[in-house]
């Protein structure tokens, strides 16, 4: 028979095996999550795909003709689909999980899970969503005759890459919104200002060839891929845009570094925290 | 036979928030830097906001396998905090448990239950939510169903289900658990009369099948006939444990040395009032010899209300409303319905209420009083006190511990042949 030592001094000691045990939960939450956001609106799965295909058709309006960025030798609407995917895909998976501990409160306050399984759960309705949106991108692929190489592999390692630095930052967050309610307000302001920091709908070399003979020009370029989108983005772009394009390795480097250090932190601050959720939510 | 459970002087403890307009557990960020702000400029940053409280303190107790528990004690006793413990949903501030074998707490029934899905779907999510595996849901999914009796709607959304197919539902999934160790906070009171004495059979059933139970209620009867022993639980301290009878005397004589008189102004307001008026105290106006807020059955309840009045009020209204333990609205009048104010000019006042037939059967209710003016509230409280209504000679010529509803009005049956 299982045993079990509820002490107040120490910390859980079967805290990762626990979380392997309720791995069926989290496929349920997951599973949950899934079918009622493709049963709640009566467009169901179409939603998952207007909404990126609105977005490509107006971000190669603004960026393609009027601003009339590169695309790096590849089509434009191609070159803003393989961004516009990864970067909807960061942003829900990160604000779903960020206020998913809320949404869940009461399941928190009634039952006993390890509660990193909310978060990691939330994320997963978004992968899905990207999963359905990569119909898009290979129509436009076909449309455009854009041919793929091997690299096309390598996609689902820059999409593992999205996911862990929303889960990362979707860890710290949740685990603040708790304990701080208005916490929750700062959230959309990520997302809209990560839009711009992120090479949505221009490309990272954009940056050298405006405003390289300056001083800033080269430090915003060598600071950027900072933002673990950056390392995201171009190796979207890189995997489906087939032979023209050429990956800037260290910033997918750098961008992995802050991703480990964002998930590694996230995870300690939210195991800190995670003890007194159910009596303050 | 070996413990199951075994409590060693467990401690809980609450930081209380005082912020304005009541209670609240979580803060704002604004209000953190807004206080850390203030703290540079004022010498004493002392918070006067925070404050201490002990849900438990040094409780200890054992429970052997197979045995069947209840626990009781005033709302506020440290009962549910006792029970989240166990099911390690918050941790102890001191102490240590040791618990053999797996556990299942029931602390609400459809806990994660989605509106959307439907009801097969729902059995699914709820079993893994409660720790059963797929194949053990699966197995058992027929079983559930039947209990349940909702074969025809499960494959409707379970939004669309009357409130008792939805209880059902959620108490058949929790009741085919087959973990050893059972904790029940207070959900046995759902469904129809039927079906709550279906839910005490299956919850026999798994206290007979050499299973552990630990049990929280407010009924009485529930707890005579499903546990032999019982723990009293007191302002967070364990008064007393032992055999069923035995305690629930003990808590019903102690209850009768409660204070009659409850001052109203610390307790949680619902809504924001208007400020207009405040409600101050609660007086129990009785005669006759029993314990504070305990009613004979058949005798009038009556109490004393006293409240502010700060600025006029225009078309004041001053009203209770009678809850079950579980929340739903039984009963509620204001004196809009026997003799309508005009108006109250600001003073301290004293409302005496008389209710001389309330036809609510022997049980456990909460009181809720509010002020109102021109239909808008003033000030509100959900809940003011319990109060028992005891079983009396009236009640048992009626018949009444064999009816599972609230009330039992008085009502005239004429008979004709035709």
């Amino acid at each position: 028979m299982s045993r079990l030592v509820i002490e107040a001094e120490h910390a859980e000691s079967a805290y990762w095996s626990d979380l392997w045990r309720y791995r069926e939960l989290f496929f349920f939450l997951s599973w949950r999550d899934i079918l009622v956001r493709y049963k709640q609106t009566t467009i169901g799965v179409l939603w998952a795909l207007i909404r990126p295909v609105l977005t490509i058709g107006i971000f190669t309006f603004l960026f393609g003709k009027l601003a009339k960025m590169d695309s790096e030798g590849i089509p434009f609407p191609v070159f803003v689909c393989a961004a516009t995917l990864p970067w909807q895909f960061f942003a829900t998976a990160m604000s779903e999980a960020s206020n998913s501990l809320i949404t869940n409160a009461n399941m928190l306050s009634k039952i006993y899970f390890p509660r990193l399984i909310v978060p990691a759960s939330a994320v997963i309705v978004s992968l899905a969503d990207l999963l359905l949106s990569l119909v898009i991108l290979a129509g436009l692929m076909v449309w455009y005759q854009v041919a793929p190489n091997w690299r096309l592999v390598t996609l689902p390692l820059f999409t593992a890459l999205a996911l862990f630095a929303a889960l990362g930052v979707g860890f710290w967050l949740s685990a603040l919104n708790v304990k701080y309610r208005d916490f929750r307000y700062v959230i959309p302001f990520i997302v809209q200002f990560g839009f711009f920091l992120s090479p949505v709908g221009y490309s990272r070399e954009e940056i050298l060839r405006k405003m390289g003979d300056g001083v800033f020009g080269p430090v915003i370029y060598a600071l950027y891929p900072f933002n673990p989108m950056v390392g995201v983005i171009n190796g979207f772009r890189w995997a489906i845009g087939g032979a023209p394009l050429s990956l800037d390795w260290n910033s997918v480097w750098v961008s992995l570094l802050v991703t480990t250090l964002l998930v590694v932190f996230g995870l300690r601050y939210f195991r800190a925290t995670e003890e007194t959720f159910a009596d303050i939510i | 036979m070996s413990a199951a459970i075994r409590v060693e002087n467990i401690s809980k403890k609450y930081i209380l928030r005082h912020q304005t307009g009541g209670r609240s557990r979580y803060v704002s960020l604004r209000d953190v830097l807004a206080r850390r702000a203030k703290a540079l400029f004022q010498k004493n940053p002392a918070d006067a906001s925070r404050e201490e409280f002990w849900a438990l303190k040094d409780v200890s107790f054992e429970i052997k396998q197979g045995e069947a528990v209840g626990i009781i004690g005033r709302n506020g006793a440290g009962k549910s905090t006792l029970l989240k413990i166990l099911s390690r949903i918050t941790k102890p501030t001191r102490g240590r448990i040791e618990i053999e074998g797996r556990v299942a707490s029931l602390l609400e029934v459809g806990t994660g239950f989605h509106p959307e899905l439907t009801g097969r779907e729902n059995i699914f999510l709820n079993g893994a939510i409660l720790g059963m595996h797929r194949a053990e849901i699966k197995g058992k999914f027929d079983e559930i169903v039947a209990f349940a009796e909702v074969e025809k709607f499960l494959d409707t959304p379970v939004k669309h289900f009357s409130s008792g197919m939805y209880m059902r539902l959620a108490f058949a999934v929790a009741a085919h658990l087959e973990q050893e160790i059972l904790i029940v906070d207070e959900v046995l009171a759902v469904g129809d009369a039927a079906f709550q004495k279906k839910c005490l059979g299956k919850m026999n059933d798994v206290s007979q099948s050499g299973r552990t139970i630990l049990f929280v209620s407010h009924n009485m009867e529930a707890i005579t006939r499903l546990c032999s022993r019982c723990l009293y639980l007191v302002k967070g301290e364990l008064k007393l444990q032992g055999e069923t009878r035995e305690v629930i005397r003990a808590y019903s004589e102690h209850s009768k040395q409660l204070s009659g008189e409850i001052d109203l102004t610390p307790l949680p307001r619902r809504f924001e009032g208007n400020g207009a008026a405040q409600l101050l105290r609660l007086r129990s106006v009785q005669n006759r010899n029993t314990a504070a807020w305990c009613y004979e059955y058949g005798t009038p309840l009556e109490f004393a209300v006293e409240f502010s009045v700060s600025r006029t009020l225009e078309e004041p209204e001053i009203g209770y409303a009678i809850f079950s333990i579980t929340g739903t609205e039984l009963v509620s009048t204001t004196t809009y319905q026997e003799c309508p104010l005009e108006q109250l000019l600001p003073g301290q006042y004293s409302m005496r209420i008389t209710i001389p037939d309330l036809s609510l059967n022997p049980g456990t209710y909460v009181l809720a009083l509010g002020i109102a003016t021109s239909g808008r509230s003033a000030d509100h409280i959900l809940e003011a006190t319990q109060i028992e209504i005891l079983p009396s000679q009236l009640s048992i010529e009626k018949g009444l511990h064999k009816i599972w509803s609230p009330i039992t009005p008085h009502t005239i049956f004429e008979l004709n042949h035709i």
